[in-house]
């Protein structure tokens, strides 16, 4: 039998393949992953609840107008000035059980963390960059508290922890650091209101 | 002539390309690993505001979006300049994110809907009014774990 030899497929244009392949790929990535402000809605409620009564001291209400202007607590206010304002009012400690605290104990402002509520209301004509703002620097003002009190009691901020429950590599027992973690989050709990 | 030709040696030996196509592949591969497909084409303005203290959303598959903003160049003349809801591919009314979210649910698994989140994806030039809207509607059919879509910056960002 006659020996046939196949013929050599040509793979010059391979790499030409690839290529088209390649930029296709390249173009259609994103590499970004979402990112943004968790929140929790509150549940709607069908039939009428009882009203719970929360003192005013207990509250802080943070109102965004039409023209994007800030008002806490009945007075005008910068952007900048709210964070420090919400760390002082939620850090208060004013009934004396909150023995962590490291407030004024201002009688007239909020009694512990566990029970200071902050309220966020905004007009229909608010923008939603200027909302998202306030968002932002009242869970920093949370986030800084917590970071102050993991920092005392554990030694590591609270950011550092939420990193590395998540983090592979870290080493160390993350069962714990979950317990601490919530730990902190019941010290000083997120409550923050959105009303409509 | 050719005597001369057959002396000549001076000039650089070619590049092997047998290799080119091996590193092209590995790249390729790198791509097609890392790529994830857009899954909506954007009939809005979706500019995100920023925020430093932002939380990355871990599981893709589990979170719905909705966008919001002003129709862009070509839909101006159709819906007007006032900021409208999207949702998958389309324009759609705040009536009709009940139904959005009830399919999105039939989508997954049981034991998945409640880690569902939605994503809202709001421009930042848009007015909180839609917004609440769209926060009561997700209230009505229970989709209460929302995360407001933004980008990690400085905040004087938000008013340009």
């Amino acid at each position: 039998m006659a020996k046939r030899a196949s013929p050599e497929v040509n793979a010059g244009s391979m790499a030409d393949i690839a290529f088209l392949l390649l930029i296709f790929f390249l173009v259609t990535t994103t590499m970004e992953k979402d990112s943004g402000i968790n929140r929790k809605l509150p549940p709607m409620q069908d039939d009428e609840q009882e009203d719970v009564i929360i003192k005013q001291k207990n509250i802080f209400t943070v109102l965004l107008n039409n023209k994007d202007q800030l008002l806490v607590e009945e007075e005008l206010m910068e952007l900048k000035n709210l964070k420090t304002a919400a760390i002082e009012f939620l850090d208060n400690g004013g009934d004396g059980s909150c023995t962590y605290c490291k407030g004024k104990r201002n009688p007239k402002s909020s009694d512990n963390p566990d029970k200071a509520i902050i309220s966020l209301k905004n007009e229909r004509k608010t923008s939603y960059g200027m909302y998202i703002s306030v968002q932002n620097e009242l869970v920093a003002a949370y986030n800084v508290l917590r970071n102050k009190r993991a920092q005392q009691e554990f030694g590591m901020s609270f950011t550092e922890m939420q990193k590395n429950v998540k983090d592979v590599n870290w080493v160390g027992n993350k069962e714990k650091l979950k317990e601490q973690i919530d730990q902190i989050k019941l010290e000083y709990p997120q409550k923050l209101s959105e009303v409509q | 002539m050719s005597k001369f030709k057959k002396k000549k040696d001076g000039g650089l030996p070619p590049i092997n390309t047998a290799s080119l196509p091996d590193i092209v592949f590995m790249l390729l591969f790198f791509f097609m690993v890392a790529t994830v497909m857009r899954e909506n084409t954007l009939n809005i303005e979706n500019r995100l505001p920023s925020a430093t203290e932002v939380e990355k959303l871990e599981k893709k598959n589990l979170v719905m979006y909705i966008y919001i903003g002003k129709p862009s160049r070509n839909y101006k003349k159709k819906y007007g300049t006032e900021a409208r809801i999207q949702l998958n591919d389309k324009f759609a009314e705040v009536s009709e994110i009940g139904a959005f979210i009830a399919a999105e649910r039939a989508d997954k698994r049981e034991e998945e809907i409640p880690f569902l989140i939605t994503s809202l994806k709001v421009d930042k030039k848009a007015n909180m009014g839609i917004v609440g809207d769209v926060k009561q509607e997700l209230r009505k059919v229970n989709a209460l774990k929302i995360n407001y879509a933004a980008i990690k910056g400085d905040v004087s960002r938000n008013r340009q």
